[in-house]
């Protein structure tokens, strides 16, 4: 099977590898996985006060299209909005690295994990501003 | 025909190992090609059916994996696709177990650090398939969408203890 120069370059030299502090409130964690074959991928996004993404950190333990997948996607959503970072799709990261049709899952899997860190981070702002009224009220 | 009924065994998770390899040699017995040797040719291609269907069978039903997702199968329930749908911490333990097992070249003991996280992988795994005795006991609509969760903890955690046994390959070449 061939795989694209886009695909191997993301694989030999991942961008963006490592962690940010999973209790800032401003960064957002997606952890997802493939049980079929093993995959574990974690996907980290910081947003500052404008709503735009400003850094984005991954880890992804498994096949090199999952890690290219992973890695394009941690470049792709930097600068963008959360909203813009939404709308990324499986099959834009898939057209991209032109990956193999046995190996568009690992592209789903890059989908679901921006998907879970954008929630993620969505809910700890809901529970931080549930947290400030609670101190108002308490003032 | 389901595997249980060829079996003639109740479909439920739990069963008795000696009792499934029991009639799994009495099915091989009466399916034998061999016992099939003056039939007409299309008796005996029958009989080779039967015969790798009384295989197939065994081994979903021996392997607790494969028949917790056969279960699932016959209720309708499909299982294994996994997504962000899984309960994070155990993704977030999966992937430490995975960095640890990355690291074990790097420890002064890898066979020992290696040893341990094996150990932890299967008391895990363990530990689910307990889990599922009790989801398919319960046999409620919750209780199996729980199951067919546990069966994608249990995929992972064969994945780790496949790549257990392959870092043990390449430590001991």
């Amino acid at each position: 099977m061939a795989y694209s120069k886009k695909l191997i370059d993301h694989y030999e030299n991942p961008r963006n590898v490592g962690t940010l502090d999973k209790e800032d409130r401003n960064v957002g964690t997606g952890m997802v996985g493939a049980p079929a074959c093993g995959d574990v991928m974690r996907l980290q996004i910081k947003v500052n006060d404008a709503g735009i993404i400003e850094d984005a950190r991954f880890k992804t333990y498994g096949c090199g299209s999952a890690i290219a997948s992973s890695s394009l996607l941690t470049e792709w959503v930097k600068g963008k909005t959360l909203d813009q970072a939404s709308e990324i799709k499986n099959s834009d990261i898939a057209e991209e690295l032109a990956l193999p049709p046995v190996k568009i899952h690992c592209s789903v899997l890059a989908e679901d994990a921006i998907k879970a860190a954008i929630s993620d981070y969505h809910s700890k702002q809901k529970q931080q501003e549930s947290g400030d009224t609670d101190r108002e009220e308490v003032a | 025909m389901n595997h249980f009924e060829l079996f003639g065994l109740p479909p439920r998770f739990d069963l008795d190992p000696a009792l499934l390899g029991e009639r799994y040699r009495e099915l091989q017995r009466a399916f034998h090609p061999d016992r099939f040797a003056g039939v007409t040719p299309q008796e005996r291609r029958l009989s080779v059916q039967r015969a790798a269907q009384v295989n197939l069978a065994y081994h979903t039903l021996r392997d607790p994996l494969e028949r917790a997702r056969y279960l699932l199968e016959l209720r309708g329930i499909r299982s294994g696709a996994g997504g962000g749908q899984m309960d994070q911490e155990f993704l977030m333990q999966q992937m430490e177990m995975r960095e640890a097992l990355a690291d074990v070249r790097n420890r002064p003991d890898p066979a020992a650090a290696l040893a341990q996280i094996a150990s932890e992988a299967k008391r895990m795994r363990n530990a689910v398939v307990q889990q599922l005795s009790r989801q398919f006991g319960e046999d409620s609509e919750r209780s199996l969408a729980a199951a067919s969760q546990s069966v994608n903890k249990l995929m992972f955690l064969n994945k780790i203890l496949q790549e257990v046994d392959e870092t043990e390959e390449e430590l001991s070449g």
